[in-house]
């Protein structure tokens, strides 16, 4: 089976994150970039259904030239190689323009599965899967808690607010995961040795038959106007419990009319 | 004025969410307020007393196994018929994982942008999000297309304007296309009769500090007594404590109650992005120097299995 794992490059979400003042994009160049944790679970699923059905797994990655760095540190788990969508005029592109640019991407990689991150920890958006199955007009199968691939027909386990559904698609399809569905490998050190020597494959927008216009500031469907920090929370006022905590727990909350 | 699509968001045991009565009540504000209900068979007759309770004007109804047996896609085709041919001033859905999804593709069909996790929209199409886990407020506008927009449920407060309206049932024809992902199974998995997490407005989480599985009754147990849902730290989750789905953080859901109560949680980051615009917070922990504290409008320090059980023994008394 032909797998395809997105990946996308993020802010470390342990640490302060920042929107750039110039341009509202997300400040990149402040922030410790990683994976997003999300895909490293897709990265393992992706890899499992390769041991155990054969075929061959390949990164995509969509971001400026420093995202190689997490491109490497994807492959140190084991996939095949990668693919990096790379171009300038990327910069500035929304949701709507992004998924155009890597259902083009997809298009040229011919896979028979595409699994990505639930969501991303910096946007939380969670549109990526159905855009590009949209696009690709491919079945998308998100939120999986649990993927079975026998033979061509996909079964996935989702959660829901009321409990979980079982959904079934053949491939082509797009499926997404939670952290809830295995637990990721830490690259060994042969990984991240090898890794080194993958290949990684760059797309530029002309390779993809994309225009510049269509993508970027100038492409985007919707844009950040303005933003502001918001101020840290304080906190207000602290007891050590000597006996009477939860009184003086349940006269504050009454105090704020809870009770 | 011109019409306002509200994609109404129901459960069969509860009926109407509380998020659709929020979203209706803010597209009062931008126009007139048309209930869309895609569901099963007879959803939106079900639905409609209370739809109207809260000003819908109309009631678009998509029904059937058509809609009902797949995901998003037939939805999201009947969706954008509907917009084109309506042309309302704006487009809105619950920030759901469903809400979300219906979205997503409506935009890539109308080549149209979409802001996710809206709490407040202006009428001149300004959205206000909240971003990084809450420490970024951000402006914004969809500048391609009309205002498609996902709302975060407890945004907003839903108020009542009765209106009476009427059912247009919509011609389904789904292709072949839309039909890819079909769903073969729906399980129930209810935990009583508890708000759902993210539209609650008293929530009371419990962390690593609870100890084991069961200990987690003395969340439950404040929960009830307030009122609110149960929640559970990813450290809780981790350690086999409480399902998944109950989850609040960074990697799980986000919450913004009207209270939030932290019972034996440290407040890391990961859990901080789901709850920190929380208007109230309350926290129980026996480390002075957890960073829940920095959060929390009141703290105590001390031993949760000693003032968790005292403050419930209180709020009974004082019922």
């Amino acid at each position: 089976m032909n797998i395809v794992v997105l990946v996308k490059q993020v802010p470390d979400s342990g640490a302060d994150r920042n929107l750039r003042p110039d341009d509202n994009t997300v400040d990149r160049g402040s922030a410790n970039n990683v994976i997003n944790e999300m895909d490293e679970y897709a990265i393992e699923e992706a890899l499992k259904i390769k041991e155990a059905h054969g075929g061959e797994v390949t990164i995509l990655t969509m971001g400026p030239d420093r995202a190689t760095e997490s491109i490497r540190k994807a492959l140190s788990m084991g996939p095949d190689k990668a693919v990096h969508v790379v171009d300038d005029a990327l910069h500035g592109s929304c949701a709507v323009t992004t998924s155009k640019v890597l259902a083009a991407a997809l298009g040229q990689l011919n896979a028979d599965l595409v699994i990505c991150g639930a969501e991303s920890t910096d946007g939380r958006v969670q549109v990526m899967p159905h855009m590009i199955a949209e696009r690709l007009g491919v079945a998308a199968l998100t939120g999986a808690r649990k993927l079975t691939v026998d033979g061509a027909t996909l079964t996935v386990e989702r959660q829901t607010e009321e409990g979980y559904e079982v959904v079934t698609a053949s491939t082509p399809a797009v499926v997404s995961v939670w952290d809830t569905i295995n637990e990721p490998r830490y690259p060994s050190f042969k990984g991240i040795m090898a890794a080194k020597k993958k290949p990684v494959q760059t797309l530029s927008l002309g390779d993809l038959g994309v225009a510049p216009a269509e993508v970027g500031f100038d492409g985007a469907t919707s844009a950040v106007l303005e933003h502001t920090k918001r101020p840290p929370r304080s906190g207000g006022e602290k007891i050590t419990d000597e006996g009477e905590g939860g009184v003086k727990l349940v006269e504050f909350l009454a105090t704020e009319k809870f009770v | 004025m011109s019409e306002v699509l509200v994609v109404v968001e129901a459960t069969k045991e509860f009926g109407v969410k509380k998020v659709t009565l929020e979203m209706l009540t803010l597209a009062r504000e931008l126009g007139t307020p048309s209930a869309v209900v895609l569901g099963g068979a007879g959803a939106a007759e079900a639905l409609s007393a209370k739809l109207g309770e809260y000003g819908a004007e109309k009631i678009y109804a998509a029904e059937g196994e058509e809609i009902d047996g797949y995901l998003v896609a037939p939805k999201a085709t009947v969706l954008a018929e509907l917009v084109r041919r309506v042309q309302p001033a704006a487009v809105l859905l619950a920030s759901s994982q469903e809400g979300k999804e219906i979205a997503a593709r409506l935009a890539v069909k109308l080549e149209n942008g979409i802001l996710t996790d809206v709490v407040a929209l202006a009428a001149d199409g300004t959205a206000t999000q909240v971003a990084f886990a809450g420490s970024t407020i951000v402006k914004s506008k969809v500048t391609k297309g009309l205002p498609l927009v996902t709302v975060r449920p407890n945004s907003l407060n839903p108020a009542p304007a009765a209106a009476t309206p009427a059912v247009e049932q919509l011609a389904v024809s789904v292709s072949d296309a839309d039909k890819l992902a079909k769903v073969v199974e729906r399980v129930a998995e209810q935990k009583g009769s508890r708000p759902e997490l993210t539209e609650a407005s008293v929530v009371v989480s419990g962390g690593r500090g609870v100890g084991n599985a069961d200990n987690f009754k003395l969340v439950e147990e404040l929960a009830d007594l307030l009122g609110g849902a149960v929640g559970a730290s990813r450290a809780a989750v981790d350690s086999g404590f409480y399902p998944h789905q109950f989850q609040v953080g960074q990697t799980g859901k986000t919450v913004s109650p009207q209270l939030y109560v932290a019972l034996g949680i440290s407040g890391a980051i990961q859990h901080r992005a789901g709850m920190q615009t929380s208007k109230t917070i309350v926290a129980v922990n026996k480390d002075a120097e957890a960073p829940i504290f920095e959060l929390a409008d009141f703290g105590v320090v001390g031993d949760l299995f000693k003032v968790v059980p005292q403050a419930a023994e209180e709020i009974r008394k004082r019922k």
